[in-house]
C-alpha cells in the first residue's frame, strides 16, 4: 500500500493531513499578523509592505495557491473525520458531561466553519475589494496614495470605519484564536510529537499564541474605532 | 440512604429502549455501586418483574467488565476507579442517579446496560500480541529493559479494556485503548519484531469497527479507571506514521 492510501483512507492519516495543513495555516496567520501590524507604524510602512507583496506576483500567487490547497485539505479532513465521529455515536447520552474536555476542543468544527465564513468575507472585503460588501459605498480598488501605490492604509481605516464590520472581524479573529488554542497543541499530538514532558509547554504555547493573535489582530480595528488611526 | 435511579431498559439489540425509574431504599453508604444495583434488582425480582441487566465480574476493579455511565460519567467520576469500586458514600441521600450503557455504534446494546464490546477483542486479535515462541523462562537479565521503558510499558499494560475511553469520548473513539495496547508491546524488546506491522493492523481494525477519531479532548484520559495517559495516543500516532511509511 502506498503512503497516500494511508493518508487519505485511515483515521490517523486524515489527522496527519489536518495537523500538517493546520500547521501551515498557523504559520500564515502569524506572518499575516506581523505584516499587517505595519499598519500601526503608519501609512508609509503598510503601503510599502503591500507594494512589496504586489511586486512579487510569483511569490504572492504561489502563497495564495498553497493556502487554498491547505484550506481545502483542512476542511476536507475535518468533514470526513466529523462524519465518521457522528456515525460512531448514533445514540447520545441523556446526561451529557464534558468529562474534562475543554470548550475549544468540543467546538472545533463549529469554530472552524464560522472562521471559514469569516475568511470568505474577509477576502471579498480586502483582497477582491468587492464594493458591495464594505458598506461604505466606496470602491477600495481606486484608493491610491501620493506615490501611486495601492493605499492600503486608507483601505483599512475605511474598512473598519463601520463598527459592524470591525466587530465581525474581531469575532472572527476571536473564534480563530479559540480554534487555535486547541488546534495548535492538538496538531503536535496528532503528529506524535507531544510527549508527557513537553505537553504542558506545548499547551501553554498554544494558549499564548491564541492571546497574541487576539491582541495583534484586534489592535488594528480597535485603533481605527477609537480614532487613533484615521 | 434513599435514591432514585433512572435506568436504561432495552430488551435486545434491535428494540427501542427507554428509561425506567426505580427507588433504591435503605442503601448503606459503604456499599459499592454494583451492590446497590443488586439490592434494587432483588426488590424488582421480589415484585415479580424482570431485573435490569448489567455487566460485572471481578468486582475488584481489574477485569473491565463493569460498564456503566453514571450521571453522564463512565464509571461514575471517582478518579481512577471502576464502577464496581465506586462506593455509595460518594452520593448523597435523595439524589437521582441516571445510569446508561456505553454509547457507541461499535458497542451495540445487547440488553439494558450491557453492550457488546467484542470489537475490542477483534482489534486485539488483529495484532495485539507477540507471535514469537518464547520457549522456557529466560534468565532474569538476558533481555535488558530500561527502567523508564519498563515503567511506561506497565502503565500502558494497566488497561483493562473496559471501554470507558470510548464511552467518554464525544467521537466514541477507541484511540486510548488501541494506544495502550500498541504501546505496552511496542515499548518492550519482545514486541519490536512486529511493532510497525502491529500498529497498522490494529488501526485498520479500529477504523473498520466504526469507532470515531481522536480530537484530543482528553475526556478518555479523565475517565480511564487505570489513568492511561493521553501521551500513549501521541505514541500511537508516531508509530503509525512510521508503520505506514514502512509498508
Amino acid at each position: 500500500m502506498n503512503i497516500f492510501q494511508f493518508l487519505f483512507k485511515s483515521s490517523l492519516g486524515r489527522k496527519y493531513i489536518m495537523a500538517v495543513t493546520g500547521a501551515a495555516l498557523v504559520v500564515f496567520v502569524i506572518g499575516h499578523m506581523v505584516g499587517n501590524l505595519s499598519f500601526l507604524l503608519g501609512r508609509e510602512e503598510i503601503n510599502a509592505y503591500g507594494h512589496f507583496l504586489h511586486t512579487k506576483p510569483e511569490l504572492l500567487w504561489a502563497t495564495r495557491i498553497g493556502l487554498l490547497v491547505m484550506i481545502v485539505l483542512h476542511i476536507w479532513s475535518a468533514i470526513a473525520l466529523s462524519a465518521a465521529n457522528k456515525a460512531a455515536r448514533p445514540v447520545g447520552y441523556a446526561v451529557q458531561k464534558s468529562n474534562g474536555s475543554s470548550y475549544a476542543s468540543r467546538t472545533m468544527l463549529m469554530s472552524g466553519l464560522i472562521v471559514f465564513c469569516f475568511i470568505v468575507y474577509h477576502l471579498l472585503h480586502f483582497t477582491v475589494q468587492a464594493p458591495a460588501v464594505n458598506l461604505t459605498g466606496k470602491d477600495f480598488g481606486t484608493l491610491i496614495d501620493s506615490e501611486g501605490r495601492r493605499d492600503i492604509y486608507s483601505m483599512i481605516v475605511l474598512g473598519f470605519s463601520r463598527p459592524a464590520i470591525a466587530i465581525f472581524y474581531m469575532v472572527g479573529v476571536g473564534l480563530l484564536s479559540l480554534h487555535l488554542s486547541h488546534g495548535v497543541s492538538s496538531l503536535f499530538q496528532s503528529l506524535g510529537l507531544r510527549s508527557k514532558g513537553y505537553a504542558p509547554l506545548i499547551n501553554c504555547a498554544a494558549t499564548v499564541l491564541a492571546v497574541v493573535l487576539i491582541i495583534g489582530y484586534w489592535s488594528i480595528p480597535l485603533s481605527v474605532l477609537t480614532g487613533l488611526k484615521k | 440512604m434513599n435514591l432514585t435511579l433512572k435506568v436504561w431498559r432495552q430488551k435486545n439489540r434491535s428494540a427501542a429502549g427507554e428509561f425506567a425509574t426505580y427507588q433504591a431504599r435503605d442503601i448503606i453508604p459503604d456499599m459499592s455501586f454494583l451492590e446497590m444495583l443488586d439490592v434494587v434488582n432483588e426488590e424488582i425480582l421480589a415484585q415479580g418483574h424482570e431485573p435490569f441487566a448489567f455487566d460485572s465480574d471481578c468486582r475488584e476493579g481489574i477485569c473491565g467488565a463493569c460498564s456503566l455511565v453514571i450521571n453522564g460519567i463512565p464509571h461514575g467520576g471517582n478518579k481512577g476507579v471502576t464502577a464496581c469500586q465506586l462506593h455509595m458514600r460518594h452520593f448523597h441521600d435523595g439524589q437521582t442517579i441516571t445510569i446508561e450503557p456505553w454509547r457507541a455504534s461499535a458497542f451495540p446494546v445487547d440488553r439494558d446496560l450491557i453492550t457488546d464490546r467484542t470489537a475490542f477483542d477483534r482489534i486485539i486479535a488483529s495484532g495485539g500480541f507477540i507471535s514469537a515462541h518464547t520457549g522456557g523462562a529466560p534468565d532474569g537479565n538476558a533481555l535488558p529493559v530500561s527502567k523508564p521503558d519498563a515503567d511506561k510499558a506497565m502503565d500502558a499494560a494497566a488497561c483493562i479494556g473496559c471501554g470507558a475511553c470510548v464511552a467518554a469520548c464525544k467521537n466514541a473513539s477507541a484511540m486510548l485503548f488501541v494506544a495502550a495496547k500498541v504501546s505496552h508491546l511496542g515499548l518492550l524488546p519482545q514486541g519490536q519484531a512486529e511493532r510497525y506491522d502491529r500498529v497498522v493492523k490494529m488501526v485498520e481494525t479500529m477504523d473498520n469497527e466504526g469507532f470515531g477519531n481522536c480530537t484530543v479532548t482528553g475526556a478518555c484520559e479523565a475517565v480511564c479507571p487505570k489513568e492511561i495517559s493521553l501521551e500513549f495516543i501521541g505514541r500511537l500516532n508516531r508509530d503509525y506514521l512510521v508503520g505506514s511509511l514502512k509498508k
